[in-house]
């Protein structure tokens, strides 16, 4: 009981603070604006620990935080040996091909009017569509290991990518090829001076839903099959063995692993549009 | 309509593509047999033989269009086989799984638009879950909640819900503040309190995002519902006929579902579309 009381003083303790912190004169400074979340977080955790504890809920339904950090703790090669399998190997490679044909394919379409309009409503098409589902057929193809994998992703990221990129590479304004056409540039000297700089806000947008995209269809496809190591393969194992502080174990690294990416790519972003309207402010 | 001639070009693109892509990739078991049976084939025997294969490793769009109109069409809906039957089983968790996580996120929006300390503390952490994989903690929603007792459409569609949950508080917060400042304090002359400026002022200004988001929210709850039906072993569900199908090596039935599945997520989120398109249009936002 003493558990489940802490937890709710605790709970009331940072409503408080945060309460005071948001509403202070102090509330638009960057610490403060970091503060808060990072109290809420810890409260969530907190709360959990001194649930799961006081309420004695059997680990094989919620274990507490503090169980799931020793066995992170305890099994950092397994995880290594995961995370390297599901998302070096395929999400990675996987994001690197479809991402560059995708790029390279929306350069081509670019040049043909036709293709666009066909191209465009069929690709945002078929980027709504639950494309994991072609999981199983990869498995098939290309094996258990992590070829099967990048092929999933590949296909996930493809659409998203190219309809942000021929979108991107549209936006620059007639204002400006005329401009570029008076200083006599060729069709090469205005895409990689002008346009493709100007589609770089879609490009990155695209790179950015992609990241999220990959890192579902690595994890996903090795659902259907895999060898022996990997994320998802041991997401569903474990869950099998009722070794739910391992999944969790697994779903930690999952969530870090997802937002660095999302994170390094949107620091590229902030290098290489500078110049956006979105990244000066602040 | 103008696009209506490209777009019908891409997909007898797409078709064609499909037919060489089956032809090339079928033709090494048609050349092993007859290896096997020490028999010469010529190139049109291998054509016919790849489009007629029983498990082709890549079946040909009209093996596919087949299977669909067997199990859609021709099997009795109550029928195991049926892909109406096992289509309903998924959507159906699919929306309860969207009204849920659509609901919620609307009230948290609601919570984070009015309060500054939940704006703090919670909106960081809704744009940070938006780059995690949460698909990843489907099979443990699912064996948990069996393990307690909950089976069914129920474990399914709390997964939809988690999915659809976070793009629609995302959305419906910066719907929900885009009203400017100008009438803003319009409402503020006209003594409008905060319940009057929210119905009158807010909430219609947030329509545009929230269809936008919902769009996006059916389509994960849909991606959801298939994932939810996997850890449970091909019981029923579009989820299952994939996970069946790549068991026993049947592409036909995996196509088909997988075609199946992408004609739900269409007609879904075309649904919210035309509701979106009707909608704006009477609220005087419509293009």
């Amino acid at each position: 009981m003493g558990w489940v009381i802490f937890a709710a003083v605790f709970w009331a303790a940072a409503w408080w603070v945060n309460g005071r912190l948001s509403t202070s004169v102090l509330a638009d400074q960057r610490g403060v604006k970091l503060i808060v979340p990072t109290i809420f977080g810890l409260t969530i955790l907190v709360v959990w620990e001194g649930l799961v504890r006081g309420l004695n809920v059997p680990g094989v339904i919620l274990p507490p935080p503090s169980v799931i950090v020793g066995t992170i703790g305890d099994s950092l090669p397994i995880l290594w040996e995961d995370f390297v399998q599901t998302f070096v190997k395929g999400a990675l490679s996987g994001y690197a091909m479809g991402c560059g044909a995708a790029f390279l394919i929306a350069i081509v379409i670019d040049r043909s009017a036709f293709l666009q309009r066909g191209l465009l409503p069929v690709s945002s098409f078929i980027a709504a569509l639950p494309i994991i589902g072609t999981a199983p057929i990869m498995v098939m193809w290309f094996g258990f290991d992590w070829q099967s994998k990048a092929a999933v992703v590949v296909v996930m990221v493809f659409f998203p990518m190219l309809v942000n990129t021929v979108q991107g590479l549209a936006s620059s304004e007639a204002m400006q090829r005329d401009l570029m056409r008076t200083y006599g540039a060729g069709y090469w000297q205005t895409l990689i001076k002008l346009r493709l700089p100007a589609a770089m806000p879609f490009i990155f947008n695209g790179l950015k839903i992609a990241t999220t995209l990959a890192l579902i269809g690595a994890i996903v496809a090795e659902f259907f099959g895999s060898p022996i190591r990997g994320m998802g393969f041991r997401i569903s194992t474990e869950v099998g063995r009722l070794g739910l502080d391992m999944v969790w174990a697994e779903i930690t690294v999952a969530a870090i692993a997802g937002s660095a990416f999302y994170g390094i790519v949107a620091l590229i972003e902030k290098g290489v549009t500078f110049w956006h309207p979105s990244q000066r402010a602040g | 309509m103008k696009s209506l001639v490209p777009v019908l070009a891409v997909v007898a693109g797409i078709v064609a593509i499909w037919y060489a892509a089956a032809v090339g990739l079928n033709a090494q078991w048609t050349y092993d047999q007859a290896a096997r049976a020490g028999v010469e084939l010529g190139f049109t025997d291998v054509l016919r033989d790849a489009m007629v294969q029983d498990r082709p490793v890549l079946p040909a769009p009209h093996q596919v269009a087949v299977e669909l109109y067997d199990t859609v069409i021709d099997k009795k809906i109550t029928s195991k086989r049926s892909l109406v039957y096992h289509g309903w089983i998924t959507v159906s968790a699919t929306l309860l799984g969207f009204v849920i996580g659509t609901g919620l996120g609307i009230l948290l929006a609601v919570g984070i638009v009015h309060n500054r300390a939940m704006d703090m503390s919670v909106m960081p952490w809704a744009i940070a879950s938006q780059t995690i994989p949460i698909l990843a903690i489907a099979p443990m929603i699912i064996v948990v909640l069996n393990s307690v007792g909950v089976q069914g459409l129920v474990p399914k569609a709390i997964i939809s819900a988690y999915l659809s949950f976070f793009p629609v508080v995302v959305g419906m917060v910066a719907g929900l503040r885009s009203p400017d400042a100008m009438q803003l304090d319009l409402m503020r002359t006209y003594n409008a309190s905060r319940v009057e400026t929210f119905w009158k002022l807010r909430l219609p200004a947030s329509m545009p995002y929230l269809f936008t988001s919902l769009k996006v929210g059916i389509a994960a709850s849909l991606v959801g519902a298939i994932v939810g039906e996997l850890p449970t072993g091909a019981v029923a569900g579009l989820g299952a006929r994939l996970l069946s199908g790549s068991y026993y090596g049947q592409t036909v039935q995996i196509w088909a579902a997988l075609i199946a599945a992408a004609c739900v997520a269409a007609a879904l989120v075309g649904i919210i579309g035309l509701v979106q398109r009707l909608m704006l249009r009477r609220m005087g936002m419509g293009q």
